[in-house]
């Protein structure tokens, strides 16, 4: 909420000149109403060699949180805002940003009457903004600005001093300077880049956002290294922000309820914007995908159940496919079942199409009588998110209740984690797995289940099959013994 | 029967109070008028006004498909719910009757057939003062008639199990209906009882039972009665002798009998049917071969007169041989006996060639428990709310025995091995090793939970999927969690300069409740936390049915505390000692213990979102001020007017200031187990109690011991003190008291009613607890700057009532686990209570509050 700008000078072009670039007077602290609280222009120094000029503004905090508070919580775009205590009087965020535009509105198109020829030329500045948050931390700070003509200075600001093992809050102390920048273009650049960095705003973006950022980016946003990460932050999707103030309120609220961050307990989705980066090779995905069809295409299965379906992928691969007659998706988290419709196009489908499609919630750790009298079951990549001491609930359910005559069941193979470059030693590769087996392991539990329940078990490698550690993804195909050998003897 | 002056027989016809009654007659025979008279109109569905339904015109024959489809539906309602029904339409074909007693073997009750066999003549007048039917040609009328006269021979055989037929007007006009019970109604009977399991011939150890439940000779002082399971003979050394028993028992009114499958089977080769005569039914007929002609056919009328099931004490109670599902309970059809006797069987076969069992006792949800045999099993075990009573006395096990209501067990142990099994003994109870599971259709959906204390509390569906997904991903097994702790709602918003909370409010609001004395209890700074403590591995396995861990440390929804099992069983430990030393395992007669606590610092579970929230706020403010006070500071030396501005930022700076102070005192490093403090306020529920109800002084009695006995540093006493809310001076005192703890930092306090469970002049429950917060504390809730005048008249528009609402709500589904758990109800029922908490906890409430 606060930033200063300064020049130096000379005689012949005093460093007070700022005053008429800027349109304010240094000898007047002035204030301008915006929306979110009052901004004040004033110039702690202002002399011949060096002039300061400094926004300050002064956020009306409990006004900001009755705003996204009209339509539940869920009214507010930025996260941030949805929590009662917030950073944002303190931090120079989007709210900074606009208030910057609004004042110094002639300045960023740089206008100026009374020095038309400075305007247009080049002076060294220093432009300090002691709280900004940086989302991608100092690098990126630096990888920002410094290609547009600044040197940066960031230093990080320590959580806590009392607390140091804590280490570094997401904000940083940013000291910019520059001598080839006019002073329009200084303003342009922090006009984009302080949202950039903060990565959310207080406003919901629309579509003339697009023009906003075109207009204030003219001149040095097409060639910037970073054009790619600047836009698709600045024009922060649109329909993930709604769905993520809409979508999410139940689970907040149980977050809330337990001190916990929101993001520890709705984590079934993952952010759009964050790439998976669980997997890097994408086709891993896909390979797994194709084991699983080509496991279900030799069980002849036609009714089939996607048990934890996330957002749908397997649930698509398998409507392509006309010999599945029934495919059911059941998910715990109502999240990924909408995300999941609207990715099938459930509402747009065909009649005949979208009858063999249902999505429900539904959950492992309860028996459901729904789930009975199937062919088949897919359980991908899910045994891994449930807690050691559950996972029984969850075999009852499957192998014990629902019985289908299929079982297919991947995880991850812990061994193969070490030829995962981006993978730190002794990390999982998704922060929601409660485990990951290796081999062995997984095939004891695949044994003693199938023992346990009358099913055989057959495993399966998905991915390259590494000699050392195994493949990347272990798969089990459980076949139903009595119908296995039934149809063995009438063979 | 009595005679009418015109010498017609007043006929009495016996119903059955759950039935199908179909009324049979020709257009015109007074089926509607006879139905009016005889039945409650809510009984009676006509396909006439079924007519009307569906096509706006009860004459409409085209709309007859329709219209029967309507009646199906309304009927197989009833008949679901148990509710008797008379069908009124003309009947008179057999196609018509099928789907009717179809119906009634759906729902497994009796087909009555009520035929009304009246003159065409007389008919076709009825019919011709009818506007509606006027035009109704003759033809029609006699076509029924020919048709009811073809039917009435076949309406036995077609399903009927009873048929009246009423003949002439007359009959008709002068009948009476007579509602007559079930046989397997014996809801009137209270017992007490004692039922015993299988006996298969073991005369002695029946003997020795009986002596042990404090029979002689077949007679209870104390007026109790038996009940048999079934399963009298077959395999034993002395099926006769049973016999002789239990018949004389039945007989002289000290025991009710249901029939086992081998009653059963032995009754048919009495009747001199064939059967195989294996499963020990050989040593019986060897044994009964030494008795008299006069015995077996006494033997056989007993058989005979034999009801599969019975259900007694007010519905509480059902026992039948094999178990019952309950939508069987109380109903009459081929499959319910078959059932009763055989059980559910899924048609494959085990490795010993015995029929495999479906599991329905996994399935059932019924509030009657079901007490049966049929099934050898160890031990006698509750599960769902049925209870298995074989325990093999014929194959060297026990015989054992329920006392109802008390629910306690009785066994003798079986003299020797008198017949070899199969297999063997199974040593779970049917349904799995751990004797659930839970099942989705427990939880799911729109629910409305019954509880004692505040009546009917409605879940929505968006807040159990909420809660579905929490319980599913997070949350420690269900059988470890059988409370979840309600929200608390604040005092009413105080009007005195710079509070939002203050506690004066808090005992004006007990005042007004009627509750003269409260207890107020300094708020820790930590972490809900609730306990459950088990005295060993061995008591942890036989009540809660998990294998390894001796308890649970889990949060306000239900999330394990504690990442690290070890480090919570080593709390578990330390507790587990203290209440060793302070002996209140035994005063308590209790073998776990289940508390509600504090669990201190705050930082060990909120560590997340004290860095990612508060720790951050606290970095922004501090790394802004510096320089925004130093520019202001700067601009005012230069005699720009920035006074105002300038105080106000110095102000804001010390609010920033403060806040960051505020969150530090809840922060501090733990390395395992040091720094960790618990501090337990209430134990919740032991052994066959709740404690919710103990007052909160002999509450903090209790705890104190047990912070007394710690010898481990990890409890933590709860400073409280009690306040008089009549009395001036004693509310001053408590104000007092709140400010000097507050004023050092400190949360503030909660102030409960001593009584705990407290129910005002109206009747309607109490707040349990009224929260007053610090006014330094509330920074962390409203923002730093929530003191400032300005914010805080802006603030101080908060609207509370949502809040107490679920308060109460979340506190009668506690209470309600609470009840359940003591009662050793099953655990779906507990845990319907537990999820309903949770689930309400995702309501949408300003969450400041």
């Amino acid at each position: 909420m606060f930033l200063t700008i300064t020049t130096t000078g000379t005689p012949e072009h005093p460093a007070t000149d700022l005053g008429f670039l800027l349109h304010k007077h240094p000898d007047r602290a002035q204030a301008f109403s915006t929306s979110f609280g009052t901004a004040h222009v004033l110039y702690p120094e202002a002399e011949e060699q060096r002039c300061t000029a400094a926004l300050l503004l002064e956020v009306d905090a409990v006004a900001l949180v009755r705003r996204g508070k009209g339509r539940g919580r869920g009214g507010a775009p930025d996260a941030a805002l949805a929590q009662y205590v917030n950073d944002r009087p303190y931090a120079a965020s989007s709210l900074l940003a606009v208030a910057l535009s609004n004042v110094f509105s002639s300045a960023m198109r740089g206008v100026c009457k009374a020095r038309p020829d400075r305007a247009g030329q080049p002076l060294p500045l220093r432009v300090e903004v002691p709280a900004l948050p940086a989302r991608g931390g100092p690098d990126l700070v630096r990888r920002l600005f410094e290609p547009l003509g600044w040197t940066a200075a960031v230093e990080a600001v320590p959580l806590d001093t009392e607390f140091p093992e804590w280490g570094d809050s997401r904000y940083v102390r940013l000291v910019l300077e520059a001598r080839t920048l006019t002073l329009a273009e200084a303003l342009r650049h922090l006009y984009v880049l302080l949202p950039v960095l903060d990565d959310a705003k207080h406003y919901w973006v629309c579509a003339d956002e697009v023009d906003k950022l075109l207009r204030a980016g003219d001149g040095w946003l097409p060639g910037h290294p970073e054009q790619k990460l600047i836009t698709s932050r600045y024009l922060s999707r649109r329909w993930s922000l709604t769905r993520d103030a809409m979508e999410r309120l139940e689970l907040v609220r149980l977050a809330e309820t337990d001190d916990s961050d929101v993001e520890e307990i709705d984590n079934a989705v993952a952010a759009e914007a964050e790439p998976d980066a669980e997997e890097k090779p994408a086709p891993l995905a896909v390979q797994r995908r194709e084991a699983i069809l080509g496991a279900l295409r030799e069980s002849a299965a036609a009714r089939v159940l996607d048990l934890g379906c996330g957002e749908g992928q397997l649930v698509r691969e398998l409507l392509k496919e006309p010999r599945f007659t029934e495919i059911v998706g059941v998910d715990v988290s109502v999240r990924a079942l909408t995300v999941a419709a609207r990715r099938l196009k459930l509402d747009r489908m065909g009649e005949r199409r979208a009858a063999r499609v249902t999505l429900f919630q539904g959950s492992l750790a309860y028996t459901d009588n729904r789930l009975k009298g199937y062919d088949a079951a897919v359980l991908s990549e899910v045994i891994e998110h449930l807690d050691l001491p559950r996972l029984p609930a969850l075999e009852y359910a499957v192998f014990g209740a629902a019985r289908p005559r299929t079982v297919v069941v991947t995880t991850p193979n812990v061994e193969y984690n070490v030829r995962w470059e981006t993978l730190p030693a002794g990390h999982v590769r998704h922060r929601d797995h409660r485990f990951e087996w290796t081999r062995e392991e997984f095939r004891t539990w695949a044994d003693e289940i199938a023992e346990r329940h009358g099913y055989g078990v057959e495993f399966r490698p998905v991915g390259p099959d590494d000699p050392e550690v195994g493949p990347p993804t272990q798969m089990a195909v459980f076949t139903l013994k009595t119908i296995h050998e039934k149809e063995a003897k009438a063979a | 029967m009595t005679t009418t002056g015109t010498g017609v027989r007043a006929r009495a016809l016996p119903v059955t109070d759950l039935s199908l009654v179909v009324l049979i007659g020709a257009s015109g025979s007074g089926k509607s008028t006879f139905a009016r008279r005889h039945f409650k109109p809510t009984e009676v569905i006509s396909s006439d006004f079924c007519r009307g339904l569906v096509a706006d015109d009860e004459n409409d024959q085209s709309a007859s498909r329709d219209a029967f489809d309507v009646l199906h539906y309304i009927a197989g309602k009833r008949l679901a719910a148990g509710r008797r029904t008379v069908v009124d339409a003309t009947t008179v074909q057999q196609d018509a009757r099928r789907g009717l007693i179809e119906l009634a073997k759906r729902y497994d009750v009796l087909p009555i057939a009520i035929v009304l066999d009246v003159p065409e003549d007389v008919c076709a007048e009825r019919n011709a003062t009818r506007t509606d039917r006027v035009d109704m040609p003759r033809r029609v009328i006699r076509r029924h008639a020919r048709e009811l006269r073809r039917s009435l021979r076949h309406l036995e055989r077609e399903g009927f199990r009873k048929v009246h037929v009423l003949r002439g007007a007359e009959e008709v006009e002068h009948a009476t209906v007579v509602t007559e019970k079930r046989f397997n109604d014996l809801t009137h009977l209270t017992g007490p009882f004692d039922i015993i399991g299988d006996v298969h011939g073991c005369a002695s150890e029946l003997e020795a039972l009986l002596g042990k439940l404090g029979y002689t000779d077949g007679v209870h002082p104390e007026g109790r009665t038996a009940v048999f399971v079934g399963d009298l003979v077959d395999r034993g050394p002395d099926s006769p002798g049973v016999l002789r028993r239990v018949m004389a028992m039945v007989k002289s009114g000290n025991a009710l009998c249901v029939p086992g499958n081998h009653e059963n089977k032995y009754g048919r080769h009495l009747r001199g049917r064939k059967v195989q005569h294996t499963h020990g039914l050989a040593e019986t007929i060897a044994q009964m071969e030494g008795e008299s002609e006069e015995f077996r056919a006494e033997v056989r009328e007993f058989i005979d007169s034999l009801v599969s099931h019975y259900v007694l004490d007010g519905g509480r109670l059902v026992v039948c041989h094999a178990g019952l599902p309950e939508k069987y309970h109380g109903r009459t059809s081929g499959r319910v006996r078959s059932h009763a006797l055989y059980g559910d069987t899924t048609g494959e076969t085990d490795e010993f060639g015995l029929p495999v069992r479906y599991p329905w006792a996994e399935d059932y949800r019924g509030r009657a428990a079901v007490v049966y045999g049929h099934t050898p099993v160890s031990e006698a075990t509750w599960l769902n709310n049925t209870i298995c009573l074989d325990t093999g006395a014929v194959f060297g096990g026990k015989l054992t025995a329920l006392r109802w209501p008390e629910r306690e067990l009785v066994d003798v142990p079986a003299e020797r091995v008198w017949y070899e099994p199969a297999k063997p003994l199974r040593t779970e109870a049917p349904g799995g090793h751990d004797g659930r599971p839970l099942d989705l259709a427990d939880v799911h959906a729109r629910r409305v939970v019954e509880t004692r204390h505040a009546g009917r509390i409605t879940v929505r569906e968006e807040n159990a999927a909420a809660a579905l997904e929490v319980m599913s991903r997070f949350a420690t097994d269900p059988r470890l969690l059988p409370y979840l702790p309600p929200t608390m709602a604040p005092t009413a918003t105080s009007q005195v300069d710079g509070y939002l909370e203050h506690p004066e409010e808090a005992f004006a609001s007990y005042a007004a409740d009627g509750v003269a004395r409260v207890v107020c209890e300094e708020k820790h700074m930590g972490s809900r936390a609730v306990a459950l403590v088990c005295r060993d591995v061995g008591a942890a396995r036989a009540r809660f049915g998990v294998e390894g861990p001796t308890g649970a440390l889990y949060t306000r929804t239900g999330r394990p505390f504690l990442d690290d099992g070890s480090v919570t069983e080593e709390i578990l430990d330390r507790l587990r000692t203290a209440i060793g030393e302070a002996g209140l395992w035994d005063e308590l007669s209790t073998d776990w213990m289940l508390l509600d606590a504090e669990l201190m610092p705050w930082s060990l579970k909120a560590s997340g979102l004290l860095r990612s929230q508060y720790a951050a706020v606290g970095a922004a403010s501090g790394a802004v001020f510096p320089g925004a006070l130093a520019a202001l500071e700067g601009a005012a030396a230069r005699g720009v007017d920035v006074t105002d501005l300038l105080a106000r930022q110095r102000g804001r700076a010390a609010d920033a200031a403060a806040f960051t102070d505020a969150y530090r005192r809840y922060c501090w490093t733990t390395d395992g187990l040091d720094g960790v403090r618990l501090a337990p306020f209430q134990i919740l529920a032991v052994q066959g109690r709740s404690l919710a109800a103990l007052p909160h002084d002999d509450q903090l009695a209790l705890i104190d011991r047990l912070v007394e006995h710690d010898g481990s540093g990890l409890l933590q006493t709860t400073r409280r003190l009690y306040v008089d809310t009549a009395d001036p001076e004693s509310v001053r005192a408590g104000v007092d008291w709140w400010l000097e703890m507050t004023g050092r930092g400190g949360e503030g306090m909660v102030v409960k009613p001593v009584g705990a469970l407290v129910r005002d002049p109206e009747g309607r429950l109490v707040q349990p607890g009224i929260k007053c917060r610090g006014r330094e504390y509330l920074r962390i809730i409203y923002g730093p700057e929530y003191t400032r005048p300005d914010n805080l008249a802006r603030l101080r528009q908060r609207f509370l009532n949502h809040k107490r609402s679920l308060a109460i709500r979340e506190y009668a589904l506690g209470l309600e686990a609470l009840d359940r758990l003591a009662d050793g109800e099953p655990l779906w029922r507990v845990h319907e209570a537990v999820f309903g908490v949770l689930a309400l906890e995702s309501e949408p409430v300003d969450p400041r509050l």
